[in-house]
């Protein structure tokens, strides 16, 4: 364990003096509680730390994070953070945004920033619903979901965040849950150890609009039997009394439950988690309750070449092939001739 | 005279003050490098000039049809040279297909070369000719030099060794050498430049010179029929110095980079492809050793939305598009007005609107780039007038991006980019910089204090210890820039934004007269590309003693503080623009006074003749 210097930061030290306008009860301030104890963790420098967010509750994040912070416009906070890097790749960048803002409006935005990889940590908070607009479903709204919008029922099917990120090339998706204050900050840490885009969906409870939405797995009660917690290299164990199991389906490529002891199944027959296998990640993406239960952790981290680092090296490429650019040597570049006086 | 001269009997070549000559083909000819190649040619023989392609929207539209019609245009001459020409003297038809799509833009009695070898039944009927226009003898618009540059060609590379695919593709290179004779120019640069570019295949090279050698030959042999004349067109008095040809793009690209290194920040230029403003994300994408750095985005607004990060961050963000693209930008641009950070974006304007024709030109994103936003949100608006205006224009946008801390939007189109014109090339060493202060000092900081002359707020890079801050699109307090919702906060704040882009006008020089009196019966006013035609139709007028004068504007919005009395001067204003009256209705909204205007959308650059004629009715029309 590190060895705090007297002049340590501590979490607190990462809350701005701003009043924090999230409804009493919002998922979010857990959240908040978790972020500001990772860059305590971290020792995170302040001012080479930068919050990017675009709209909606939960891009309100940067205003209450003592670093620099830039609160955009809907849906493009990934384009946004993009150039942040690519002008100073030294920053360390985090984006904040909700699941209308990162899948509906900005869906576009975090393809392409987890396919090129731009080193940074994202942080979707998935709470299923539009708040600030006063509760229409979201993207990821299960299908009958009422709301102003939809009095009768959604009908689309939602897309699942970690099975697109998975699909669109990241290479680090991870999922924790708001009120999981010991474990959301280690898998925090993870996404900003990973060079390269990291994606963590992270299950928010909105007590306003959806209050709830995630209980069926996330309630203490529940949770033991509803969630497994992945470890990479460890078999894949979850249950109360640690006797469950998940593993390939003979005959298929789909996973199934099975029972320690029953059987005659062992923990030697269970699939041992592999952070770098995305097949493996996009099946446990898939798994929902009640059949299974939901996986939480590191799904997928399976390091590549940052696009910004990958920019940097081209363009001092250029410049240690043909020199700084000389201005006046480009303007007479080519054919040129001599007008006499 | 210069150059070779007719061993004809003829007599004497024709001087002309200047001509018109298009070079027309199907996209396979290569009329873009004959039409590359002559305008060397005449720049060396120190002719003033100005060309424009015309190219086909289809990247490879069929063999022979109209639609795969390829053309260079280029007018010269002995004088300045203000456009690309009204009506082209001589018209180069490499195939029947070239022949209807420019046969009505000719030159009443001017003459059109044809290549009789291509005049066959299948490329007939593929151009859509019943019968064959040149037996059926109803063209009378021109005289026509009929050559069957086909055969001729195939006879002059017969030793060559290729085969007789590889040797029509000489056509081109023999209808070059034709033209030269025409005009009594030299060969040797274009000899020089086929055996530097096909140095890797020598019989390639020599081929096409003896392509060229012998049009050249047939012109000086033969007997030419009635007015296949010979010209001469003699050098332009043109200031003395280094020349080279420019496009708008170019010039434009060069000029970002310039700006850039006047002002001490790297360039991050952020931008997605579409007809004309891709050429500049590929202009740029080959400057990084001047630590410019590209970024082709997902979209357009995650283009502008990445400048906008890269400008927060301590770079200076540029994006680039065309009409629609800008449209798709818009909330973006209004973002960087809120958040008070410098950003250039520059407008290829094409002729819409929604996709409309994306390759022909228009001005009519004026009204967009001025007004276009939701809310009160002022930027800056500048025009560039020339293809080698833009590099300037590209300076002076950097320059006030970066001092007044605003979006500005650069206005060109697809004429001025594509288009290209000789370039006196400037000595960038004798610019005085204008180096960006980034704020480092903590004390007294906040990051909405403004500054006092300017109304700029200060620009801090993230990574600066002590200046921790944040900003967004929500209205800030003056002054510390926290959430503000209070009223009295955003009337203040509205007001420095609209205060902070008026007061750009002291960056701005006075409006002059470009050419005639500076007060008077009558003014045109123009911004944008259509200052080659004004500017030589008021050239022409003002030489038949017509009292007009021209003024051209490279701002925008802000306007020039003189503009007001300046055009107070005259009892007449015509404002022509390639818009329904875009800049009409800003003058009018402004000074409130009767300005009229002078308008075409037929996504052609206006004709001289055509302002000319306007003139002339208005000033009876008053009389």
């Amino acid at each position: 364990m590190n060895v705090m210097s007297p002049s340590a930061l501590t979490p607190k030290d990462y809350a701005t003096d701003q009043e924090v306008r999230w409804c009493p009860g919002c998922g979010d301030y857990a959240i908040l509680k978790a972020v500001l104890k990772t860059l305590a963790d971290l020792q995170a420098q302040p001012e080479n730390t930068v919050f990017v967010s675009g709209i909606g509750c939960a891009a309100r994040f940067p205003y209450y994070v003592a670093t620099y912070g830039f609160h955009t416009i809907h849906g493009r906070a990934p384009a946004v953070a993009t150039g942040v890097k690519l002008a100073n790749p030294e920053l360390d960048v985090w984006v904040v945004g909700g699941d209308g803002d990162m899948l509906s409006i900005g869906g576009n935005h975090l393809m392409h920033v987890l396919r090129r990889n731009v080193d940074m940590q994202i942080l979707l908070f998935n709470n299923e619903i539009y708040g600030l607009t006063k509760g229409q479903y979201s993207p990821t709204s299960r299908v009958g979901t009422r709301s102003p919008s939809t009095p009768q029922g959604s009908l689309d099917t939602p897309v699942s965040a970690a099975s697109f990120a998975l699909g669109s090339g990241a290479r680090f998706v991870a999922r924790g849950v708001d009120t999981q204050q010991k474990v959301l900050p280690e898998i925090l840490s993870r996404a900003h150890a990973h060079k390269g885009a990291s994606l963590v969906e992270i299950f928010q409870n909105c007590i306003v609009y959806n209050d709830g939405a995630f209980s069926h797995f996330t309630d203490r009660s529940l949770a033991d039997e509803t969630q497994i917690h992945l470890e990479h290299g460890k078999p894949l164990v979850f249950g109360k009394e640690r006797d469950k199991g998940l593993r390939l389906k003979p005959g298929s490529v789909a996973l199934e439950v099975v029972t320690l002891g029953e059987g005659g199944v062992t923990e030697a027959d269970l699939l041992v988690h592999d952070e770098t296998n995305r097949i493996q990640a996009q099946m446990l993406a898939a798994l929902e309750p009640p059949a299974f239960p939901v996986a939480l952790g590191v799904l997928y981290c399976n390091p590549g070449a940052s696009y910004e680092a990958e920019v940097r090296t081209q363009r001092e490429a250029a410049k240690a092939s043909r020199g700084a650019g000389d201005l006046k040597a480009l303007l007479h570049s080519g054919h040129t001739w001599v007008v006499g006086a | 005279m210069e150059g070779s001269r007719s061993l004809r009997a003829a007599g004497p070549r024709q001087e002309l003050e200047s001509a018109v000559v298009r070079f027309a083909g199907d996209s396979g000819d290569g009329m873009q490098l004959t039409g590359g190649q002559f305008t060397l040619t005449t720049a060396l023989a120190g002719n003033d000039l100005a060309t424009f392609p015309d190219f086909p929207a289809e990247i490879r539209a069929p063999v022979g049809t109209t639609y795969g019609v390829s053309a260079f245009q280029i007018n010269f001459g002995a004088r300045d040279i203000k456009t690309s020409g009204d009506a082209p003297d001589v018209l180069v038809a490499m195939n029947p297909a070239a022949l209807k799509v420019n046969y009505e833009d000719v030159k009443r009695g001017g003459l059109i070369v044809v290549d009789t070898g291509a005049f066959n039944e299948k490329n007939l009927r593929k151009a859509g000719y019943d019968s064959d226009p040149l037996e059926d003898g109803g063209l009378d618009r021109a005289r026509f030099l009929k050559i069957d540059m086909t055969a001729q060609t195939l006879e002059a590379v017969k030793d060559s060794g290729l085969n007789k695919k590889e040797g029509l593709r000489c056509k081109n290179m023999w209808a070059l050498g034709l033209i030269y004779w025409m005009f009594g120019r030299d060969r040797a640069a274009s000899q020089e430049w086929l055996e530097k570019k096909f140095a890797k295949r020598p019989e390639i090279a020599k081929a096409n010179i003896a392509a060229l050698d012998a049009g050249h030959a047939f012109g000086e042999t033969a007997e030419m029929p009635d007015g296949g004349g010979a010209y001469s067109v003699p050098p332009a008095k043109i200031a003395p110095g280094i020349y080279r040809a420019v496009t708008g793009v170019e010039a434009m690209g060069w000029g970002l980079v310039a700006g850039s290194q006047s002002a001490e920040v790297p360039l991050v230029f952020c931008s997605y492809p579409i007809t004309p403003a891709s050429t500049l994300l590929h202009i740029l994408a080959g400057l990084k050793d001047f630590d410019v750095t590209t970024f082709q985005a997902e979209d357009e607004i995650a283009a502008v939305s990445a400048a906008i990060g890269a400008s927060y961050a301590g770079s200076l963000g540029v994006t680039s598009s065309s009409g629609p693209g800008i449209a798709l930008k818009t909330e973006a641009i209004g973002l960087a007005i809120a958040a008070e950070l410098p950003l250039v974006i520059v407008n290829s304007q094409r002729a819409g609107p929604s996709t409309g024709m994306p390759t022909k030109t228009e001005q009519s994103d004026l009204y967009q780039a001025v007004f276009g936003r939701n809310a009160d949100s002022p930027l800056v608006v500048l025009a560039a007038s020339s293809p080698a205006d833009c590099f300037e224009v590209g300076v002076q946008a950097v320059h006030l991006a970066t001092k007044y801390m605003t979006p500005v939007m650069v206005l060109t189109d697809g004429y001025i980019a594509n288009a290209s014109e000789p370039w006196l090339i400037p000595d960038v060493g004798s610019v005085p910089g204008f180096p960006v202060r980034f704020r480092e000092q903590a004390e007294g900081f906040e990051p909405f204090m403004r500054d006092a002359e300017t109304l700029a707020r200060p620009w801090v890079k993230p990574g600066t210890p002590g200046l921790i801050h944040r900003i967004g699109g929500l209205e800030r307090a003056y002054g510390s820039g926290h959430i503000s919702y209070d009223p009295e906060n955003h009337q203040r704040m509205t007001e420095a934004r609209h205060d902070k882009v008026e007061g750009v006008v002291r960056d701005i020089p006075p409006q002059g007269v470009d050419q005639g009196p500076e007060s008077g019966r009558l003014a045109l006013v123009g911004w944008g590309s259509t200052y080659g035609p004004i500017s030589r139709a008021v050239n022409n007028l003002l030489g038949e003693g017509v009292e007009v004068s021209h003024i051209h504007l490279r701002h925008i919005w802000p306007l020039p503080a003189n503009l007001d009395a300046l055009l107070d001067g005259f009892d007449h204003v015509l404002v022509p623009e390639m818009n329904m009256g875009q800049l009409l209705t800003l003058l009018r909204s402004r000074y409130a006074r009767p300005f009229e205007g002078l308008n075409k959308v037929s996504g052609r650059p206006f004709k001289i003749g055509e302002i000319e004629d306007a003139v002339r009715a208005k000033l009876e029309a008053v009389q």
